[in-house]
């Protein structure tokens, strides 16, 4: 990545931030926190990364992304507006009635979302079957899916990361946004999730540790998953949860509370004086 | 009368099904030889997934699956697959409208020995309650044969409720199913029978002895529970003025209260519903719960007359 492409992502980055908070602020609620933390994760996946056809989102051969925390629907959406996938102007239709960015992803009515979540630990279990079809297909797709922290309390994540494991889906490659707080307090107040690394090893999986906002840092993990064989990969991404807006970072009550007009204005006059 | 389980239709005709399309594939949770898969494993291994005892991750799998064009049947027991999976299958499945088909056995009290643990009585509730899922219940081997096949062609999430034990066939080689579509299996003018699964078989027995004491009974096959035929349970109440329900499970959300929903607002006349009496199963033998829990044609016969009398 050289220093040029380092300024476009990091602007586009910024762009997108300020999108999750102009989108859940317009729709007066939504889920700014986890939104955040993953921005750089998903920038650099839709513009490095996944192979796509934004006017043609069923193409055959594609890279498939899953948001399994499907509660960031609005970095979601930003994204794929910002790749084409559909007018920008949808953004601001958010969580409004016959919008086609529901709450949560719905892939009956948005054009680029693969799978429909909202209900935590199903997308992880179903990039599992998208990835049995393409060994299946002989495809060489790959299958991308972003996990959150809490997420990873389900049974049903390490019900699939077992057989993930199992059917040696090495065209998987999972990212744990591991930002460290979900609703009702950290993880480790709630319900630690550690030893993380360790137990994705433990179930078979090749681990690569990371920041989770330093892009080079994405960009070589998803790299190195590439060249892995035989075992599926899971990049723990150590983020700060609502990343880039003062008030919200590490801040457990903006999980899934959308800004005031005030508090709109205030993180988008941050987000904009970084931008530079 | 031969009889068959409809759980070794179901593994015989993927097999067929198997052989004439690339894109069927199928899924258990450790259940192979007891849902009849295993026939399929033993002849496609490549297009075979066992998941483990893990039967959401199994549902999620087969959606990931028929998202990249594959047509998924998922089995396991009843209990299990709608159970344990419920929410993966109202989420990922049917929300989602996706094309997995989940071809769950041993439904019912005549799962026998195994005890009420591995009966499932609430399956047709569970699934006839989610939007966009069909759930047909197959009356015998013939049945279920066509509708697996069936099932493969439809598009759209599809339940397909098999039993463990030996049941009657009843239909011969030219018999011809339709999914949303009832089939009149005896003409009748005095009360209407609307049986489902192996309750069609008792209803057809129980026809005949109404016979002999001079009322004639029309006996309809329910075997899609949804979408439900509205015209034939219509047709045939307002032609027999009564009606009797019979089903292997929970008389609350099950065949009788999808029959009874269609006569409260289109032809409002008596009617009985026969089925578990809103319990759990129990060890023992298929027949000899069918009879603790009233699932014979003594019972439906007993019923009929009950509700006759009343109306006389
Ligand atoms: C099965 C399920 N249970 C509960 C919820 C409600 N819920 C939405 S987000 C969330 C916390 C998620 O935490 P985490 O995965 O760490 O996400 P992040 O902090 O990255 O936003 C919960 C409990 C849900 N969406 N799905």
């Amino acid at each position: 990545m050289d220093s040029v492409q380092k300024r476009e992502l990091q602007l586009q980055a910024n762009q997108i931030r300020q999108d999750i908070i102009k989108m859940t602020g317009q729709a007066g609620s939504g889920h700014p926190g986890g939104s955040l933390s993953g921005v750089e994760i998903l920038t650099v996946l839709y513009n490095n990364v996944l192979k796509m056809r934004p006017n043609q989102p069923d193409w055959p051969d594609r890279d498939r992304f899953i948001l399994s925390k499907g509660h960031a629907a609005p970095l979601l959406y930003a994204v794929l507006a910002s790749k084409g996938y559909f007018p920008r102007e949808e953004l601001w239709r958010l969580r409004k009635l016959g919008s086609m960015l529901q709450g949560h992803p719905d892939l009956k009515t948005t054009p680029g979302v693969e799978m429909s979540t909202g209900s935590l630990g199903q997308g992880f279990s179903v990039s599992i079957g998208m990835a049995l079809a393409g060994k299946l297909d002989k495809k060489d797709y790959r299958v991308y899916v972003m996990l959150g922290d809490g997420e990873s309390q389900e049974g049903i994540v390490w019900e699939a990361a077992m057989a993930a494991a199992h059917y040696k889906l090495d065209n998987i490659c999972a990212v744990l946004d591991y930002n460290g707080f979900q609703i009702d307090g950290t993880n480790s107040e709630v319900m630690s999730v550690e030893p993380v690394a360790d137990k994705w090893r433990a179930f078979g999986w090749h681990v690569i540790e990371i920041d989770g906002h330093d892009l080079e840092a994405i960009a070589a993990a998803f790299q190195e998953a590439q060249t892995i064989k035989g075992k599926p990969t899971m990049i723990v991404a150590r983020t700060i949860k609502g990343k880039g807006v003062s008030f919200m970072e590490n801040e457990v009550d903006w999980h899934g509370k959308a800004t005031n007009p005030t508090e709109t204005e205030k993180a988008l006059a941050e987000l904009q004086k970084i931008r530079g | 009368m031969e009889k068959i389980a409809t759980r070794d239709a179901y593994g015989n005709v993927l097999v067929e099904l198997g052989r004439e399309h690339n894109d069927l594939v199928v899924l258990d949770a450790d259940l192979a030889k007891s849902t009849k898969t295993i026939k399929f494993k033993k002849e496609f291994p490549e297009r075979f997934f066992d998941m483990g005892i893990s039967e959401q991750n199994m549902i999620g799998t087969a959606c990931g699956l028929a998202l990249s064009g594959k047509i998924p049947f998922a089995s396991s027991f009843a209990v299990f697959a709608t159970g344990r999976a419920f929410e993966l299958i109202r989420n990922s499945v049917c929300y989602s409208k996706l094309n997995v088909k989940i071809a769950a056995s041993h439904a019912g009290v005549t799962v026998g020995e195994d005890g009420g643990s591995h009966q499932a009585v609430e399956d047709i509730a569970l699934m006839r309650s989610l939007p966009n899922m069909t759930v047909i219940v197959p009356a015998d081997a013939v049945e279920a044969e066509q509708a697996v096949k069936l099932a493969y062609e439809y598009c759209g999430p599809t339940y397909i409720r098999l039993g463990r034990a030996k049941v009657p066939v009843i239909h011969g080689e030219d018999y011809k199913f339709e999914i949303g579509k009832a089939h009149v299996e005896k003409e009748g003018k005095d009360v209407s029978i609307i049986a489902t699964g192996l309750m069609v078989a008792q209803a057809l027995e129980a026809a005949e002895e109404l016979q002999k004491v001079g009322i004639d009974a029309e006996v309809i096959n329910m075997s899609t529970i949804k979408p439900i035929d509205v015209n034939t349970i219509v047709e045939s109440a307002k032609k027999t003025g009564a009606v009797v329900t019979a089903e292997e499970h929970n008389v609350i959300n099950g065949l009788g209260s999808a029959v009874a929903e269609v006569l409260v607002e289109h032809c409002p006349v008596p009617m009985r519903r026969i089925g578990i009496k809103d319990a759990f199963g129990q060890s023992g033998k298929p027949d000899e719960l069918l009879e603790i829990y009233g699932l014979t044609a003594g019972d439906i016969v007993k019923e009929v007359k009950e509700l006759r009398g009343r109306l006389l």
